[in-house]
């Protein structure tokens, strides 16, 4: 993985809350068994609505969004992720994600950053006054800044350290293989298994 | 792992035995706990980058007798023996069954008797067990949770994760207790309980908690009812939900196919004891719910926490206490097509949707069935039953539901996901209302510009007799016959 350490682009402001990944993607672009190609499908159902905020031409080329309370409830499914990346995201900010949505970022590489609600009034508000602007999200120091406005974001320690240092998960895991053996060896016999087929 | 190694005098809560019993490796440094997983449950639509991603670094699947397959989301349920028309559709599931076997993962496709609604297959086939732990691609794996397991869903790289490892890094969640003490009213179930408590805490409620479910109205229901309540713990934002084993969870579980026998079975059961929350024990959270009080609850909106009684009106402008709650309210006013003030029970329907791993499983066909029974399904209203499993739908078909339903004139159709996310040709017309047993109430999520209102099954029956929101007692002839409890 690519190590990520500041990211400067223009914000879009995506002024819901309880955005769930159903909205980001609908079940319907989910069939395909590829990880790439969904940029078509990321807030398709919105998208046909002219005033949506990425069909403005300030914030078509956008690559930090800046939403509501609750992004990226619901479904477990990685794909909002890769729509979002695919669009050309690169950060999310909002004051609460939904927990699986959290996680599939971070094995992403798509920094799911956590700023307070007043953060988020005024970002909205600075975006407001001069659409199309740029921000700067600086994973390092864990903040983001736009003109001279600077406010702090909250990553987990974990997920920041690993795209920092462009680790990858699975291998960071296999270097316990040894402790993974020896815990299996311990496991109780009334575990079940799925094979032999009984 | 066994209680012996582990020694510990603080009392724990079920969640963080099952914790510390699943830790490989102690977190240190930037690094968490290591959990080993001790089912892997994959489907069609999460599964294909994951495999790929295998094959990629060319890493094994650690143990594939830890894994097992079914194909649920995009499948058809009509004409299951032809080829998926959908071409897309026939891809992702061909891609599973090739991956399936190039890895020996077991598999069961459409066709087969434990084919079904991923969270409907593990439990009848009696992997799902208390003192484990349960991942698949689908936030509903908290459903597993009901056998007193920490079950969860995870994203396609944690999919990869697990088959490459069979551990994930994870941090331990919080913990909440949801009380619900008292009787449930005749007619007032296992989905009423849990959209209440929805509603009670919100869609962000249970962020970073796994919530335990207790209280005597929770210790009464049956095992299906409980994996119904679990199954929606993500729907109030938990990564997962879980209630205590007991002699009802023993029960269920003995005798099915992967059920441990002999000196396995008095071993399991005599750590399964051991698993409930000890005397003394703090949550980091707890909530009460009086049970008396519950009432078939309905949602108005478009998010799971937007509900109401069936006996109350959609909520006005001025009740919601926050801004942002009445922004959603207006918006979810406007996608629904509903205004506010209007009695729940005058709301009309188009269709009426009797499936979902929250809602398909025999007993929901049973309770279903109870209402519709010897009844006229109102005219116009579209209404379709699917059952989780194809052996679900075997059973009901041996006790004569089928005829059920076909006579009232719904549709009885194959196992799968069906318009519970409308994947699949099962979807919802634009603009068209639907009463549906499942977990989601999304814009768009039957069908784009669908509309969705969240009920239980004996809701559903009812309402599939009258056409508009209705609860059995609503019904000619209410009294005459006795409901099943769902
Ligand atoms: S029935 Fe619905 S909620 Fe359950 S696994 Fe299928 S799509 Fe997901």
């Amino acid at each position: 993985m690519e190590k990520f350490t500041t990211h400067t682009g223009v914000a879009a402001p995506l002024k819901r809350s309880n955005v769930d990944t159903d909205q980001v993607i609908p079940a319907v672009f989910l069939k395909r068994v590829t990880k790439t190609g969904f940029d078509d499908a990321l807030f398709y159902n919105w998208r046909q609505q002219d005033d949506f905020v990425l069909n403005q031409d300030a914030f078509r080329n956008a690559t930090v969004l800046v939403a509501g309370p609750d992004f990226g409830t619901g479904s477990s499914r990685e794909h909002a992720v890769w729509a979002l990346r695919d669009y050309g995201f690169q950060v999310v900010l909002s004051p609460r994600f939904a927990d699986i949505f959290r996680g599939n970022a971070g094995k992403q590489g798509l920094i799911a950053g956590v700023i307070t609600e007043e953060v988020l009034e005024n970002l909205w508000a600075a975006i407001g006054a001069n659409p199309g602007v740029e921000i700067t999200v600086d994973l390092v120091a864990c903040t983001v800044t736009l003109g001279d406005y600077t406010a702090p974001f909250e990553i987990d320690d974990y997920t920041r350290w690993r795209l920092l240092e462009g680790l990858d998960d699975i291998g960071l895991t296999l270097r316990h293989q040894d402790e993974i053996t020896k815990f299996e060896a311990r496991r109780e016999a009334w575990r079940p298994r799925t094979l032999p087929v009984p | 792992m066994s209680a012996d190694i582990h020694i510990t005098d603080h009392p724990r809560t079920l969640a963080e035995k099952l914790w510390d019993d699943h830790v490989v490796v102690p977190g240190s440094g930037q690094e968490p706990d290591l959990i080993y997983i001790d089912l892997h449950l994959i489907h069609e639509v999460t599964s294909p980058q994951a495999f790929d991603g295998l094959r990629t670094e060319g890493r094994p699947l650690r143990r594939v007798d830890l894994t097992i397959g079914t194909e649920d989301h995009n499948t058809p349920t009509l004409a299951i023996d032809k080829p998926i028309v959908d071409l897309t559709s026939r891809t992702q599931v061909d891609t599973l069954r090739k991956n399936a076997a190039e890895y020996g993962v077991r598999l069961h496709s459409l066709g087969d008797a434990e084919q079904g609604i991923v969270h409907v297959m593990g439990p009848q086939l009696g992997l799902t067990m208390p003192g484990m732990t349960v991942v698949c691609g689908d936030s509903h794996t908290s459903t597993h949770g009901a056998f007193g397991s920490l079950a969860f869903g995870i994203g396609t790289s944690e999919v990869e994760h697990v088959m490459a490892t069979q551990t994930l890094p994870l941090k331990p969640f919080k913990t909440m207790a949801i009380n619900v003490e008292g009787e449930l009213k005749t007619g007032v179930t296992a989905k009423d309980i849990i959209l209440a408590v929805i509603a009670k805490i919100g869609t962000g409620g249970g962020q970073g908690y796994v919530l335990e479910y207790r209280g005597s109205a929770i210790r009464a229901l049956s095992m299906e009812g409980r994996m119904t309540i679990c199954n929606m713990s993500i729907e109030a934002g938990a990564r997962a939900g879980m209630v205590a084993p007991d002699e009802t969870t023993f029960e269920y579980v003995k005798g099915r196919d992967h059920a441990p026998k002999g000196q396995d079975w008095d071993d399991a059961v005599a750590y399964w004891t051991t698993l409930p929350t000890d005397e003394g024990a703090t949550f980091d959270a707890e909530v009460f719910i009086d049970a008396n009080e519950l009432e078939p609850f309905v949602t108005w909106g478009t998010n799971p926490g937007q509900g109401v009684s069936l006996n109350d009106a959609v909520p006005t402008l001025d009740s919601f206490a926050d801004d942002e709650a009445r922004q959603s309210a207006e918006r979810a006013f406007e996608y629904m097509d509903i205004a506010p003030g209007t009695p729940m029970k005058d709301i009309a329907v188009d269709a009426v949707f009797m499936g979902s791993c929250t809602n398909s499983r025999i007993e929901d066909l049973r309770a279903f069935a109870s209402v519709i029974q010897g009844r006229t399904k109102a005219e116009g209203v579209r209404v379709m039953v699917v059952p989780g499993s194809a052996r679900v739908r075997l059973e009901a078909e041996a006790e004569g539901i089928d005829k059920i339903v076909t006579d009232f004139g719904a549709e009885w159709r194959f196992a799968g996901c069906s318009m519970c996310l409308g994947m699949n040709p099962d979807q919802l017309a634009p603009g068209e209302r639907c009463a549906s047993t499942s977990n989601r109430n999304f814009e768009g999520r039957q069908g784009k510009g669908g509309r969705t209102h969240l009920v239980s099954p004996l809701v559903a029956a009812a309402t599939a007799v009258r056409g508009t929101l209705s609860s059995p007692s609503d019904l000619d002839n209410a009294d005459d016959r006795e409901l099943v409890g769902a």
